[in-house]
């Protein structure tokens, strides 16, 4: 009962603070400060809920049972950490990526082929490609290669589609100053057109974060070897030891959140000029 | 539309070059191996005529799956196990309700967005940081979970699809129902209009073409939640059981099968969207 009065002191305490925090003039650490009051909260609210109800830690374990977990078994979590995010999504995300933007580059050469590639791409990133998976791990074994090979898959489509849109996005004033100073074409490809194209290029390459973190985990359902985060998911959820897979959670939301603001952050650095970047 | 109609076949075509060749490719390992066990000799033509007939082939060439497909949707009775209607029937079933679901989901939270500054500043970055939780890795424990507590069949799966598919949803309903310039606005009020007509007689009619779209990109999401959501529930029916079964037995074209299946499932749902799209934004007078 204590407990629930918490969870409930909790709620109101935190949508005060957030009331408060929101009549005020909207400056930076205020708009900061909200979404972590809230987060907070949250967080107070399952801790007393879970406890309050007493559910069982098989069903949904209390954020204090996690942390301890996580902080129990840091070294496991490292080993898959390792396997998964940096042998598996990162090469992929790297691989895949690269093949879609310089294959994007080679077809925007030929405009009869990008007419047709932009309706097919288009349709195949709405597909659910994460069912190559099983196939995927057919092909490449079960340790990280055939992980790999899946999220090239998945951020394959993505990427090629933005890049060609983004390669088109110059207007024809623009490329005929270009022409008018006679530059090549490389030259307007890299002086214009691919600076031009960036802010697409990083809308791809962010949507491949999530996607490849994605691909990674799920592939791992379909074979892997001891370790990784997909394959720790689905054997603890068997032995019923869910603040293990809830410790994996936060990792991949970690890893996750850490690998989409790392690229928001170079398109910053590199996209500074265009409106959206602009304070 | 017309003038991409040759480019996009020619692509298409290409794709199916590429396959083919692939198929020959990977296969060739087996047709070799197997030769040289009966002692016969591969010619080019004997090994382009095995690789793509084999049982149970690296990649399957495109006729075989076509075939498979065939025989399993119009050769089959609809109510039998082995019928790719019956398994998709299964997984559009989660997928729509998911997708409903997401959407009025989306929908509310968007509009509370858009009326409450205690909502906007607290929720929209969690609404976003919860799409970099990679929900599908988690879908097994969801499903898991809520078999404990009873919860089991369609709504575990649609849930996952909810979660996949709220998110487009908020973010292009909060840019639709924000679209409203200040001038607009600004009309109502002249009007004076209630907060609840400036809703339904601008801001709605005007996050429409925000809404369409979005809807396309949730349905699309909601359905890839269904089939990973079938994955764990022990390969018992709809398009990710297949798939499952299929890479426990190596059934190659099985997999190839249901895999060309959702994707027909997906176009099918994206286009029948697209195509209430027009109709509606037609005789709303917005169709550019």
């Amino acid at each position: 009962m204590m407990w629930m009065i918490f969870a409930i002191a909790a709620w109101a305490f935190g949508w005060w603070i957030n009331m408060r925090l929101a009549r005020g003039r909207p400056v930076r650490w205020r708009s900061l400060a909200a979404p972590i009051v809230f987060g907070v909260t949250l967080i107070a609210i399952w801790e007393g809920v879970v406890r309050g109800l007493e559910i069982s830690p098989v069903l949904l374990p209390a954020p204090s049972a996690i942390a301890v977990r996580f902080g129990a078994s840091l070294d496991i979590l490292w080993v898959d950490f390792v396997q998964t995010v940096l042998k598996g999504a990162l090469s992929g995300y790297v691989i895949g990526c690269g093949a879609a933007f310089l294959i994007a580059v080679a077809v925007d050469r030929f405009p009869f082929l990008q007419r047709g590639l932009l309706p097919v791409g288009n349709f195949v990133a709405a597909l659910p490609i994460i069912g190559m998976a099983p196939i995927l791990v057919m092909w490449f074994g079960f340790d990280w290669q055939s992980k790999a090979a899946v999220v090239v898959v998945m951020v394959f489509f993505p990427m090629l589609v933005n890049t060609v849109q983004g390669l088109q996005a110059t207007d024809t004033m623009q490329r005929d100053l270009m022409r008018t100073y006679g530059a090549s074409y490389w030259v307007t490809l890299f002086k214009l057109r691919l600076p031009a194209a960036m802010p697409f290029v990083f809308n791809g390459l962010k949507i491949g974060t999530t996607l490849a973190l994605i691909g990674a985990i799920v592939a791992e359902f379909f074979g892997s070897p001891i370790r990784g985060m997909g394959f720790r998911i689905s054997t603890s959820v068997g032995q019923l030891a869910l603040d293990l897979v809830w410790a994996e959670i936060v990792v991949a939301a970690i890893a996750g959140s850490a690998f989409y603001g790392a690229m928001a952050l170079i398109e910053r650095r590199i996209t500074f000029w265009h409106p959206s970047q602009r304070n | 539309m017309k003038q991409s109609f040759a480019p996009v076949l020619t692509v298409v075509g290409l794709l199916l070059v590429v396959w083919y060749a692939a198929a020959i490719w990977l296969n060739a390992d087996w047709t070799y191996d197997k030769a040289k066990r009966s002692g016969e000799i591969v010619t080019t033509t004997s090994l382009i005529k095995d690789t793509w007939a084999q049982d149970k082939p690296k990649l399957p060439a495109p006729h075989q799956v076509a075939a498979e497909i065939w025989r399993t949707t119009v050769e089959k009775k609809i109510t039998s196990k082995r019928s790719l209607i019956y398994h998709s029937w299964i997984t559009l079933s989660a997928t729509l309700l998911g997708f409903g679901l997401g959407t009025v989901l989306g929908t509310l939270l968007a509009v509370g967005i858009v009326y409450n500054r205690t909502m906007d500043m607290s929720v929209m970055p969690w609404v976003i940081a919860s799409q970099t939780i990679p929900i599908l890795a988690i879908a097994p424990m969801i499903i898991v979970v809520l078999n404990a507590v009873g919860i089991s069949g369609l709504l575990p799966k649609a849930m996952i699809g909810m979660y996949l598919s709220f998110f487009p949803i908020v973010v292009g309903m909060v840019k639709g129902l924000r679209s409203p310039d200040q001038m607009q606005l600004d009309q109502m009020r002249t009007w004076h209009a209630s907060a609840s007509q400036t809703f339904w007689r601008l801001r709605l009619p005007a996050s429409m073409p925000y809404l369409f779209t979005s809807l396309k990109i949730a349905m699309a999401a909601s359905l890839v939640g269904a089939i990973i959501g079938e994955l764990p529930t022990g390969a018992v029916a709809g398009l990710g059981a297949r798939l499952l079964a299929g890479s426990y037995y190596g059934q190659t074209i099985q997999i190839w099968s249901a895999l060309l299946m959702a994707a027909a499932l997906a176009a099918v749902l994206v286009g029948i969207i697209g195509m209430v799209q027009r109709i509606t934004l037609k005789r709303m007078g917005m169709a550019q």
